[in-house]
């Protein structure tokens, strides 16, 4: 398990190094996933190890946003003079943006095998 | 005796051992919720949670910076979580490369109507210029969505509350976009929860099936690196 965090932590400051040398927009982790999944590729994929502490840390990934999303109580003022416009334009946009994504997503895919694994 | 309480309460209060336990304990807590009611989206453990924390500190009267001392350990995790996405993803390499050109189209289409509804609805509805900014990259994971709040000149700890919210909705409110629709391949329903709702619609999707997370992730990834390179130069079209 160690082992498996040390390479996650590896992978993370190597993209935090890259994103930061070259100015990038994209952060670090998001770079370090990229690079993961390369060399998951290139190695022909993961280690029963990191398999499972991957595993067991995205099953609790719910309990990574609670502490930024208790950052709400910093803003009640804004939220509670704009809630209506806020509340509208988040729940409108956000199952807008579900809808439109699945619909394009299944008509771009009608002809090609979207299910689930072949026999 | 109370004078004892004080004492213990102001030495815990000071030491990050408490933010961090609360975090836990509200997490399994609401976990727990969530299971007794056969895990329904709108029993959703971040939205439980958050609500217990927030009613928590506003009664002990806790500066939120003091409770982060404990819970950024819990935050920095964020991080090694999102490189470790890439494990998930791997397992759908295959299914990735034969998708690879509608799952392009559908991130393009997805990435502007999440943003352009968010500042149209918001605009048309008399929201102010720095809360149409920070709202832009809602549908982005919090930390890239931080960077490009910064960039076009929103505040950043509004669009991480922003984000969050975001999050909660989509991941309540997919399954009934989706009933809707009919839309029941967990490739679309993946894919498409994690361009709207970013990690929280991935975790949620990760309830539901591997594969679905695995495509909520991709989204995630790849709706962070494109809201990240198209907004800087929308914004100042659409807002000008």
């Amino acid at each position: 398990m160690i082992a498996a965090i040390t390479l996650l932590l590896l992978f993370q400051l190597l993209g935090e190094v890259i994103a930061k040398t070259l100015a990038l927009p994209i952060p670090g982790p998001v770079i370090g996933m990229a690079l993961l999944f390369a060399a998951l590729a290139a190695r022909g994929g993961p280690t029963a190890n990191l398999r499972q502490t991957a595993q067991g840390l995205l099953q609790h990934l719910s309990l990574l946003f609670i502490p930024a999303g208790t950052g709400v109580m910093l803003h009640f003022q804004r939220l509670s003079d704009e809630w209506l416009a806020l509340a509208l334009s988040l729940f409108g946009s956000t199952l807008l943006t579900i809808a439109v994504t699945a619909l394009a997503l299944r008509f771009l895919a009608r002809r090609r095998d979207v299910r689930s694994d072949p026999p | 005796m109370n004078a004892r309480f004080d004492e213990i309460w102001v030495y815990l209060s000071a030491s990050p051992l408490l933010g961090l336990t609360l975090t836990l304990l509200a997490y399994q807590g609401a976990v727990y919720v969530n299971r007794r009611c056969r895990g329904h989206p709108l029993a959703n453990p971040v939205l439980l949670a958050v609500a217990a924390l927030v009613g928590l500190l506003w009664l002990t009267d806790t500066p939120y910076a003091t409770y982060f001392d404990g819970a950024q350990f819990v935050h920095f995790l964020l991080g090694p979580a999102t490189v470790a996405l890439a494990i998930p993803l791997y397992a759908q390499f295959e299914r990735l490369k034969r998708l690879a050109v509608p799952l392009l189209g559908a991130l393009l289409v997805g990435s502007l109507t999440a943003a352009l509804s968010a500042v149209a609805i918001g605009g048309v509805l008399g929201a102010s210029r720095a809360t149409l900014l920070s709202m832009a990259p809602k549908s982005v994971t919090t930390p890239i969505a931080m960077g490009i709040a910064e960039r076009i000149g929103g505040l950043p700890s509004l669009t991480a509350v922003l984000v969050i919210c975001t999050g909660v909705v989509g991941a309540i409110g997919a399954r009934y976009v989706y009933r809707a629709l009919h839309i029941e391949d967990d490739v679309v329903r993946g894919f498409a929860l994690g361009i709207a709702a970013h990690g929280i619609g991935t975790a949620r999707a990760f309830e539901e099936s591997e594969q679905m997370g695995a495509f909520a992730a991709l989204a995630m990834g790849l709706n962070g690196l494109t809201t990240a390179l198209l907004l800087p130069v929308l914004i100042p079209w659409l807002l000008p």
